[in-house]
């Protein structure tokens, strides 16, 4: 019991170590605040979404405000138009400092519906 | 010494945070399954009516509007999804031809919703039957058991969906009935884009509609009717 | 020391087995991994024929699972010595291809890494989700039986954890019969003889598969099976073979007699290439014809002939199998009675399958996972049939 504890304990130092490096630092897009301050949606922001999923998908309630589309739409990055393609990327950067998978961009488009990128560029 | 205690803090917080994520939506599903009232009424049941008599043998002008609306490849192999598609069909005993698109028939009584281990096929209370995709586990049953073959797998990894049409590899997929298109007020995809009309869209419980009245002045069918499953989509001329 | 070397050679066989064993369950890991990266692109199965090859597997073992329990009922249920000494056997059989069938269904999901959603969200209408439920009540029964069997202490419940899964089993093959009666709008499914004829099935097909461990088992420990024994265990296995025989007749002659599904008859049974092929050849000729003769010809019947047949009825079970499950989803849905239909979804058109290597691979790995919770649970423990000296009961 006790070499399962300490065993444990080694696998914790790595982990440890790892959060002595600095947060990401994320391409936010527009950003912006519409819902909520940055801190309460960092960590909220995943029940926002669930909810309003299924009250969209189940009930057709569909608030505008907090649905994934209206995220990507200001959190895409200015440069590529997406919230996941790159290092810091707005969704992906932070998911991957935090080692939790998104599945959410397997179905939902990662990228804002009018590129601004090509507008840009025009 | 205090900075580093401060990061073990942060960190333990975070790691508290992560696993909050892991639980948290099944709880939250527990909260919101009983609340509201539901948006879309069961006062509404969408439906159509197509009239095969204005539907052209060749045209698939429906089909490739909905492929675009929801962002479908528009392949016709085995393997791709096709949420619509035009039948020829000959009566075998008269040679009489007539040309109909063919998708879900969003039943009253649907089967897929019957069979589906997850609950993830299930009908709205207006009448749409959807998948929701965040259940759907891929199993294809509800294919086994639609008796109008309306429902696809996707059978590939896809990218660039459109932002209203999630769509994703390994689950099941159907016409919504432009679901996104509904909510907002408009009509679907391929009513709004047949060149003679001949899909009209509307509420079959108001009895007022374009659509009600006129399934009360013409003869109208409803494919496979011996099965019972009351579909919303109705046809004319058949 | 020529004892000693002999039982030397034999262990490195045991493990050389059991290696490749688990190399197969690698491969079909590989297979899923391919088709969890790529889609189900890779497979055979399309938009039309949605359950290919891995179901066939899948509820081949699933079947036989609970058939080959049959072994074990009749020891504990109905009090047979012979059956009883060979009933832990049985239950362990039934674990290992409850396994293995499982693995294949679940794997072969088109979302398998979501597969807690199918507890999580239960759907009571559907049979899939009973049968969810009759899956993993089975697994815990059977071993709560093998545990009454096997602990001296327990032995007093033996009786009524015997009589738990003789129901529990009937229920089972009963919801895997259903999976397929419940499709009415097709041809080849909804009919009420489905769970029953899946039932005489799995009394065949799990005596034939304990039939052939069996005798690996005793040929493995060089005993013989004492010929009463194999006698009777013979005449059982072509009563049952004449029973699956039966149900499968009558299946298709009710098919036949209604006229809207004379249409689909005819292909499976005559015009459908492979699958009349597979029907006549694969299931009547190898899968009961030939065991048939083996078991009953005078002469005939010795214990190479009837493991033989067990293997023959197994084989024969795979193809029928196909040809229920593709053949079935092969013939086109007839979504417009008594019209010609065609449309760019294979509407009014024979689908066509072709397995790739893949739902082949994952398949096979089925029954390499149940071949290796066989032999590993039969080293390690005690599941020889010990026959008390014969008497006639």
């Amino acid at each position: 019991m006790k070499l399962l504890v300490s065993l444990l304990l080694c696998l914790c130092i790595p982990l440890a170590w790892a959060t002595e490096a600095n947060a990401p630092k994320l391409d936010i897009g527009k950003g912006g605040q519409c819902v909520r301050d940055p801190q309460w949606m960092r960590k909220n922001h995943m029940h926002l979404l669930i909810h309003q999923r299924d009250e969209a998908v189940r009930k057709g309630i569909r608030d505008e405000q907090i649905s994934l589309k209206n995220c990507v739409e200001c959190h895409a990055s200015l440069k590529d138009d997406s919230v996941i393609a790159r290092e810091d990327s707005f969704c992906a950067g932070c998911h991957r400092y935090e080692a939790v998978k998104i599945d959410c961009f397997e179905c939902h488009a990662s990228k804002r519906r009018v590129a601004l990128v090509n507008k840009d560029e025009k | 010494m205090s900075d580093h205690d401060t990061q073990r803090r942060q960190f333990l917080k975070t790691s508290l945070g992560a696993a909050a994520v892991a639980i948290a939506p099944g709880m939250l599903l527990f909260d919101t399954a009983h609340g509201k009232t539901e948006a879309d009424s069961s006062k509404v049941r969408w439906g159509m009516l197509i009239d095969t008599a204005q539907c052209k043998t060749g045209c698939n002008d429906c089909v490739t509007a909905c492929n675009k609306e929801n962002g479908l490849s528009g392949g016709t192999l085995p393997t791709d999804s096709q949420w619509m598609r035009k039948i020829d069909i000959k009566d075998i005993s008269s040679g009489r031809e007539t040309s109909l698109p063919m998708m879900c028939q969003h039943c009253e009584e649907p089967p897929c919703v019957d069979v589906c281990p997850t609950g993830a096929s299930f009908k709205r209370a207006d009448g749409i039957v959807l998948v929701d995709r965040h259940r759907c586990i891929g199993c294809r049953y509800c294919m086994m058991a639609c008796p109008y073959k309306a429902r696809s797998f996707v059978h590939e990894p896809l990218h660039d969906q459109k932002p209203d049409v999630p769509r994703g590899k390994g689950t099941v997929e159907s016409c919504t009935l432009c679901v996104h298109r509904v909510d907002k007020g408009q009509q679907p995809a391929c009513a709004q884009a047949c060149p003679n009309k001949a899909i009209l869209f509307g509420n079959l419980n108001d009895a007022n509609s374009e659509i009600a009245q006129k399934l009360r002045s013409v003869a109208s069918v409803q494919i496979r009717a011996d099965m019972q499953l009351n579909p919303g989509i109705r046809y004319q001329g058949l | 020391m020529a004892d000693l070397y002999a039982l030397r050679s034999k262990n490195r066989l045991y493990y050389v087995l059991l290696a490749i064993a688990g190399l197969v369950v690698l491969a079909g890991l590989y297979a899923v991994h391919m088709m969890e990266s790529h889609g189900h692109i890779i497979t055979g199965m399309n938009n039309q024929i949605v359950w290919g090859l891995p179901h066939v597997f899948a509820i081949f073992l699933i079947v036989a699972a609970s058939g080959v329990l049959n072994v074990a009922s009749i020891g504990s249920v109905f009090g047979k010595a012979i059956y009883k000494a060979r009933a832990p056997l049985a239950s362990l059989l039934s674990i290992a291809m409850l396994a293995g069938g499982l693995t294949v269904l679940m794997l072969d999901l088109g979302r398998p890494d979501r597969i807690i959603v199918a507890a999580t969200n239960f759907n009571l209408t559907s049979v899939f989700a009973w049968n969810v439920v009759l899956y993993s009540g089975m697994f815990s029964l059977v071993i709560i039986y093998l545990w009454t069997m096997m602990e001296r202490r327990m032995n007093p419940w033996n009786k009524t954890a015997g009589l738990a899964v003789f129901a529990w089993r009937f229920i089972l093959t009963t919801g895997t019969g259903l999976i397929f009666a419940f499709l009415t709008a097709r041809q080849a499914y909804g009919s009420a003889i489905l769970p029953p004829m899946f039932i005489v099935l799995s009394f065949a097909w799990g005596l034939a598969v304990f039939h052939v461990v069996q005798t690996v088992i005793y040929a493995w420990n060089e005993k013989t099976l004492d010929a009463d024994i194999l006698r009777r265990k013979k005449n059982l296995l072509g009563v049952f073979i004449i029973g699956s025989l039966y149900m499968v007749t009558i299946y298709h002659m009710t098919n036949l007699y209604f006229a809207h599904k004379s249409a689909f008859e005819n292909f499976i049974l005559r015009d459908g290439g492979v699958f009349p092929d597979m029907f006549w050849w694969g299931y009547i000729v190898i899968g009961n014809l030939l065991p048939l003769l083996l078991i009953y010809v005078p002469g005939l019947g010795k214990a190479k002939c009837v493991m033989a047949a067990s293997l023959l009825v197994v084989l024969g079970a795979l193809s029928l199998l196909y040809v229920f499950i593709i053949g079935g989803q092969a013939f086109p849905l007839d979504i417009f009675p008594g019209f010609e239909v065609k449309s760019t979804f294979g509407d009014g058109q024979i689908a066509s399958y072709h397995p790739s290597i893949y739902e082949f691979l994952l398949g096979i790995g089925g029954l390499a996972i149940a071949f290796v919770i066989t032999t590993v649970g039969v080293r390690v423990l005690d599941f020889m049939p010990h026959d008390k000296p014969y008497v006639a009961d």
